[in-house]
């Protein structure tokens, strides 16, 4: 009945309320008591915990901000923020189901789509029902998105689908995919579902990272897309970035969830490791890290914080959830390097939850935008001169 | 039906406490507070019983406007109405449970929950006693629970083993861990309960029975001492355990 407490070392629970911190409670007892004890097996076995989502459904975090009448429970974004963080202290792959479900699927569909298509989809992906996915990235366009082949042809009734995208989390067990294709040389977004002729999401092997998450590519061979499978409202790249800053600002609050479960590891292991006289927390090389990383993880909270505040206030210009992110990642991997240093060679165990965060992390910080794209949208925003060819 | 589930509002046991400058009370600085486990199962199986056979489930709870956040979690959970039954400073078991006895009348409750404890002060006796006060039927420590019309089947943990008891309503349920499994709070919750209000009046206490005179932590942990490193320290420590720790 031991409860986890957070660091909190600029006491910011005090400009929490009392709803955003039962939420947080809830969520970190649900990972405590459901995702800590199963999630070290499904990271050896390459398994996505499955049996998960009706629960977190049930708990609600799926579609967090949007509206009670699509299920969703409307809630503001440092409370989006609490739920993606608590999330990420269990593992970055569950924190990467809720965001793409949430961000990347929920969001465009409620941002673009028809009300027809909001309310057949959005209470079923808020039930957990249905899964989604979010296909952007191809094998050649990462970074430039812009220059996708994927295409679609306007035909009788619809369209033609025809190209491949990759690195889609959730693809091979989603039910939809939100897919952005050129259309007439414009980005325009099409709800591709499972089963349409020609398309296939078969899962890719072999990664060393985000093990714990159900990774795709999804290829599209002639695939007749209905006229009301169109996200009519989106218009051009910006659609799809507006989603990825969903999740970006997603992925800036989860990450401190990664940054506490590796703090907190080392510093408990720390007190209890004996080398020479005594714990080698009292060492001052050991103390530095420790010191180190207890302040990077409140200046994330803090940016976080702030973060929200701007979001909830609609001021917030995309360049901060660029620096959030990059910002935040930077320092969760290096906080998970350093807690894998303290734990010496039991770090590498999966004993510990160490390892299997840092890995995660090497693609937390590369996806949705890479740490050298987030660095050149602040480089931009502050000189105002683009250093990405057009 | 009316359920009333009745909630304390302790120190989190990972919480490490200290007495208060009085000597007699818990030093409530750095302290977090928490909804008392054992009410978990409690509420859950009033929520459960609700969900089976209609009804409606009022969360109670004796204390200060601190116990609120105890029973805004009680609300997220799922019940439908709380009162806070206000009062300040320590209250001993009996004046507790008079307060609630008092306002189970008033809500004509006709089943009851409990935790078995409040892990707190560990007097497993507040349920017992209302029961007692309202001359409702009591089941303790129940780990099992079946409502069939205003029959109660349950089963109670006892040394060793179970046992299944039956009674009648009303009654009262104090809940044991294995009962059911406490259901979390939802965002959806947390967010209606925000909305639900909690009625607070004055409890009805009557005088102590009972009062705290003192307070103390247990006395540090003496440490350990290192008799030998090989086989040869064995009769040595054999003598010590014998005669000095009195265990063998």
């Amino acid at each position: 009945m031991t409860k986890y407490k957070s660091p909190d070392y600029f006491n910011l629970d005090s400009l929490h309320s009392e709803e955003e911190l039962l939420i947080r409670s809830s969520i970190r007892d649900f990972v405590e008591d459901k995702v800590l004890p199963i999630i070290e097996k499904n990271y050896q076995d390459g398994t996505f915990p499955q049996e998960l989502i009706p629960q977190m459904a049930e708990l609600g975090v799926f579609g967090v901000t949007l509206p009670e009448k699509y299920g969703c429970a409307n809630l503001n974004n440092i409370a989006y923020g609490l739920v993606m963080q608590e999330l990420e202290r269990g593992d970055s792959g569950l924190r990467s189901f809720a965001s793409v479900q949430s961000a990347l699927v929920m969001y465009p569909i409620f941002e673009f789509g028809s009300e027809d298509q909001k309310d057949y989809w959005l209470p079923k992906l808020a039930r957990g029902e249905k899964i989604g996915c979010f296909g952007l990235t191809e094998p050649d366009y990462g970074s430039n998105p812009g220059g996708m082949v994927t295409k679609a042809e306007k035909v009788d009734g619809g369209y033609i689908l025809n190209g491949a995208k990759m690195w889609i989390t959730n693809g091979t067990i989603a039910d939809v995919a939100v897919v952005w294709a050129k259309l007439n040389g414009k980005v325009k977004g099409f709800l591709v579902e499972k089963g349409f002729e020609g398309f296939e999401a078969p899962e890719m092997k072999g990664k060393h990272s985000l093990r714990a998450s159900v990774t795709s590519e999804l290829i599209f061979q002639d695939v007749f897309v209905p006229e009301a499978n169109v996200l009519t409202k989106s218009s051009g790249l910006k659609s799809p970035l507006m989603c990825l800053n969903q999740a970006r600002f997603g992925i800036s609050w989860g990450v401190v969830g990664a940054m506490m479960a590796c703090y907190d590891s080392a510093l408990n292991y720390s007190k209890s490791r004996i080398q020479f006289s005594k714990p080698i927390a009292g060492y001052q090389l050991i103390q530095a890290k420790l010191a180190h990383m207890i302040t990077e993880i409140t200046k994330a909270q803090l940016l976080n914080f702030q973060l929200a505040k701007l979001k909830d206030s609609g001021l917030i210009r995309f360049p901060q959830i660029s620096m959030a992110k990059l910002n935040n990642c930077e320092k969760a991997l290096e906080i998970a390097r350093i807690s894998r240093e303290i734990h010496g060679a039991n770090g590498i165990l999966n004993e510990y939850p160490v390892m299997r965060h840092s890995s995660n992390l090497e693609s937390v910080k590369t996806y949705e935008g890479t740490q050298e794209m987030h660095t050149l949208i602040i480089g931009e925003d502050i000189t105002g001169i683009s250093a990405i060819d057009s | 039906m009316k359920i009333a589930v009745c909630v304390s509002h302790v120190p989190d046991t990972a919480t490490k406490v200290n007495v208060g400058s009085d000597g007699k009370s818990i030093d409530p600085n750095g302290v977090t507070y928490v909804l008392n486990p054992y009410d978990e199962f409690a509420i859950e199986e009033a929520l459960k019983t609700k969900e089976a056979v209609e009804g409606e489930v009022v969360i109670l709870s004796v204390g200060g406007e601190n116990n609120k956040e105890t029973i805004r979690k009680s609300l997220a959970m799922g019940a439908d109405a709380a009162v806070l039954l206000k009062s300040e400073g320590e209250l001993d078991s009996f004046q507790v449970a008079r307060a609630l006895a008092d306002e189970i009348k008033n809500q004509n409750a006709q089943l009851v929950f409990f935790g078995k404890q409040s892990v707190d002060y560990d007097n497993q006796i507040v349920g017992q006693l209302t029961a007692g006060i309202l001359d409702y039927n009591c089941i303790s420590v129940a780990v099992d629970f079946k409502l069939d019309g205003d029959k109660i089947i349950a089963e109670r943990e006892i040394e060793g083993g179970r046992e299944v008891v039956e009674t009648t309503l009303p009654a009262v349920v104090t809940a044991q861990k294995g009962l059911n499994q406490p259901r979390y709070a939802s965002l959806k919750g947390i967010m209606a309960a925000k909305r639900k209000t909690i009625e607070e009046k004055d409890a009805q206490i009557g005088e102590s029975m009972v009062s705290i005179i003192g307070m103390q932590k247990p006395a540090p942990k003496q440490p350990g001492k290192i008799v030998g490193e090989d086989a040869s320290a064995a009769p040595e420590l054999a003598r010590l355990l014998r005669e000095e720790a009195k265990i063998i």
